[in-house]
């Protein structure tokens, strides 16, 4: 394990950003995080969370895939795939780490693979950070999340006056290799005592006993019809936003688009909550919103499992929860249709 | 704290269900936390007792759901409406969006909301408990073993602390006093941004706007977008606009959203309550009330049922189209 102080921050930084990109949270004008690029003068946010998940880094709103162009009875295939320099993403929570798992499970580890997806998780390094101060609708813990000991290539825990770094794999040592002069040995003592600080927290947030009781694979024939999902998605507004702050929302919709002479096609986030999601000649599969709403939480907590081996595909970032205009949310959700553990 | 109480909302919603008024409640549920309330239908008194809440984080403006309710629903609708609320009420009637025959309107004062993302700056994340204690909140957090005290009118929202009304436009009876119109400072922020060179305008939005996450909830939680098919969610519309191809088309998605519900926008400030983002949208839509207000005569949308929009209504004092170009000198 190896530390520095927090004054020396801005000096590591610039030192990572030498060797390749750095994107970290950075405050906005209107008191939010946002991953930014870093540069001389930019601050690392003591906000939370973002209101934007890191999933962008590696599934950004939109892409461009392919474009055509027409001349005549021609049409020429232009390839305008971006590949991904080396970057690094430093700040990255828990859950946010955990949800790179979930897309890693659509995109990466089973045929076809997406070599879009792919080509930019190659390229990039995660920096993870414990939570000191997790939020009233944070619920990582029901997901099996430890906030305390978050994921990806290296590890950092933040105290009063220090940094500690601790590398999880080959990319994550060789990073801190790069900042070896900004940084020193050290035990694990005083991180030993944040986790433990942490685990304390923990045990007092308003979510702390939600469980996944009642939910997982198996649950469809169960869940489907309940009469819950027509009185819980009642105030629903259709809008996009529980899908689009969600780190491990998936879907996405591949649109044409006209520049006059040809067609590029690009690949937007699509939201389950929308009129025209997955609409086919046949029609749009689900007819109201009590359908729509139904499939985002039915496909979080029943249908992923029961595909990838029982693992859940929320992590329990409270991202929804804190956003939705109706305050309706995943954490109610459970709670109501789930198991007795929740009553 | 609000002027009239939870148990008094509830009686009167208990005492119509049982006279046979109503068939149904349109009111705000309890939710996981004190502050993150939903809108609910309510049937009977056992799920009013147990659910329904009205303080200070009541919000949510209930004329729009009345457009899809009314249709749903097989009965009359009790809806409660703060003052605000009762002009979205009226202009939705003025555009003939729902069945005014089929509500029952409550009309409720109101205090001023408080906005939970004001209240976080202050008492931080965390928040156990918000209880209210007179003309504060006493918000718990899990880092502190005692209550942090917040006044209320320190945390109102951006919209009540310009409130335009406190008077009841619409009602089919009253609960508490009825209060006035306001003289408010809602324009000031509009003319800050008028006085500005138009580069530092762009700015400013491109600022704002460049946090946008397409999520429509600006649209979809409006109640002058009561379209059944949004142009933007129509796939054979030819501007289908799912995501943005660049922060141009961001901008002209809000733009385009506000030249549409000019002079039917009634300021009621749901749009920038429910954006994720707080990005100001409502500063677009004062900006063309203000407009309207100078080229043509104070106009409040929805003030009154019927009232027809200067933008759709010809007089011959109308000002002509040269009078608009000279005020390019002024930047606004």
């Amino acid at each position: 394990m190896r530390k520095c102080s927090l004054d020396s921050l801005n000096a590591v930084f610039a030192k990572i950003a030498e060797a390749a990109e750095l994107y970290l949270p950075v405050n906005c004008t209107d008191g939010s995080a946002a991953f930014s690029k870093w540069e001389e003068g930019k601050e690392w946010s003591n906000n939370l969370n973002t209101v934007k998940s890191p999933k962008e880094f590696f599934f950004p709103q939109t892409e461009d895939l392919v474009a055509f162009k027409t001349s005549g009875k021609n049409i020429e295939i232009i390839d305008t795939r971006k590949e991904r320099e080396d970057f690094v993403v430093f700040g990255v929570r828990a859950c946010d780490v955990k949800a790179f798992e979930v897309l890693d499970n659509v995109f990466l580890l089973k045929e076809p693979y997406d070599s879009y997806y792919t080509n930019r998780r190659e390229h990039g390094v995660i920096i993870s950070v414990a939570c000191n101060r997790p939020a009233d609708t944070c619920f990582c813990k029901t997901f099996g999340i430890d906030p305390a000991d978050p994921q990806g290539d290296i590890s950092v825990w933040k105290t009063a006056d220090s940094l500690y770094w601790q590398a999880n794999t080959e990319r994550g040592a060789a990073l801190l290799e790069k900042i070896a002069d900004l940084t020193e040995d050290c035990d694990t003592a005083a991180v030993d005592a944040e986790k433990e600080k942490i685990t304390k927290i923990m045990s007092k947030l308003p979510l702390a006993n939600l469980t996944t009781e009642g939910w997982g694979a198996g649950k469809t024939q169960e869940l489907f019809d309940s009469p819950i999902w027509a009185e819980m998605s009642e105030a629903c507004l259709g809008c996009g936003t529980c899908t689009f702050v969600c780190p491990t929302c998936q879907c996405y919709d591949i649109k044409d688009f006209n520049t006059g002479k040809g067609v590029v096609r690009f690949r937007c986030w699509d939201s389950c909550m929308y009129s025209d999601f997955t609409k086919m000649s046949a029609g749009q599969p689900r007819l109201s919103q009590k359908e729509r709403f139904r499939q985002r939480f039915m496909h979080k907590l029943v249908y992923y499992p029961e595909n990838n081996n029982g693992l859940f595909s929320c992590v329990g970032c409270g991202r929804c929860v804190a956003k939705c205009p109706i305050s309706m949310n995943i954490a109610k959700v459970m709670k109501k249709i789930g198991g007795k553990e929740n009553e | 704290m609000q002027a009239i109480t939870r148990e008094q909302l509830i009686n009167k919603a208990v005492a119509l269900l049982a006279d046979g008024t109503v068939k149904y409640v349109l009111g705000w549920k309890k939710g996981e936390f004190d502050y993150d309330i939903t809108p609910a239908v309510f049937e009977t008194a056992e799920e009013l007792n147990a659910d329904f809440v009205w303080n200070d984080f009541c919000g949510a403006n209930f004329s729009k759901y009345l457009v899809a309710k009314t249709r749903k629903l097989d009965g009359k609708i009790l809806v409660f409406l703060k003052p605000c609320d009762t002009y979205s009420f009226n202009q939705l009637l003025t555009e003939h969006r729902f069945d005014r025959d089929k509500v029952y309107a409550v009309g409720i004062p109101c205090n001023g909301m408080a906005d939970i993302a004001k209240v976080k700056e202050v008492c931080g994340d965390g928040i156990s408990s918000i209880a209210t204690e007179g003309d504060a909140l006493a918000v718990t957090t899990i880092y502190d073993d005692e209550p942090v005290k917040v006044a209320v009118e320190s945390v109102l929202a951006e919209r009540c602390l310009n409130c335009k009304s406190k008077k009841h436009v619409a009602y089919d009876e009253l609960m508490g006093e009825d209060g006035d119109t306001l003289d408010s400072n809602r324009f000031d922020e509009v003319a800050k941004l008028e006085a500005m060179t138009p580069d530092e305008r762009f700015a400013f939005w491109q600022n704002e706007l460049s946090r946008c996450i397409r999520c429509n909830a600006c649209r979809d939680v409006c109640p002058a977008c009561t379209c059944e098919k949004c142009v933007f969610d129509n796939p054979t519309s030819g501007v289908e606009n799912k995501a943005p191809a660049n922060s141009f088309e961001e901008k002209m998605f809000h733009i385009i959203r506000a030249f549409h519900v000019a002079g039917r926008c009634t300021d009621c400030g749901e749009c920038s309550r429910v954006c994720p983002q707080n990005i100001p949208l409502h500063l677009l839509n004062r900006k063309f009330i203000k407009d309207i207000n100078e080229f043509y005569g104070e106009y409040q949308a929805g003030a009154e049922v019927g009232s027809r929009a200067p933008l759709v209504n010809y007089t011959t004092e109308d000002l002509e189209p040269g009078e608009v170009f000279d005020r390019r000198d002024t930047n606004a």
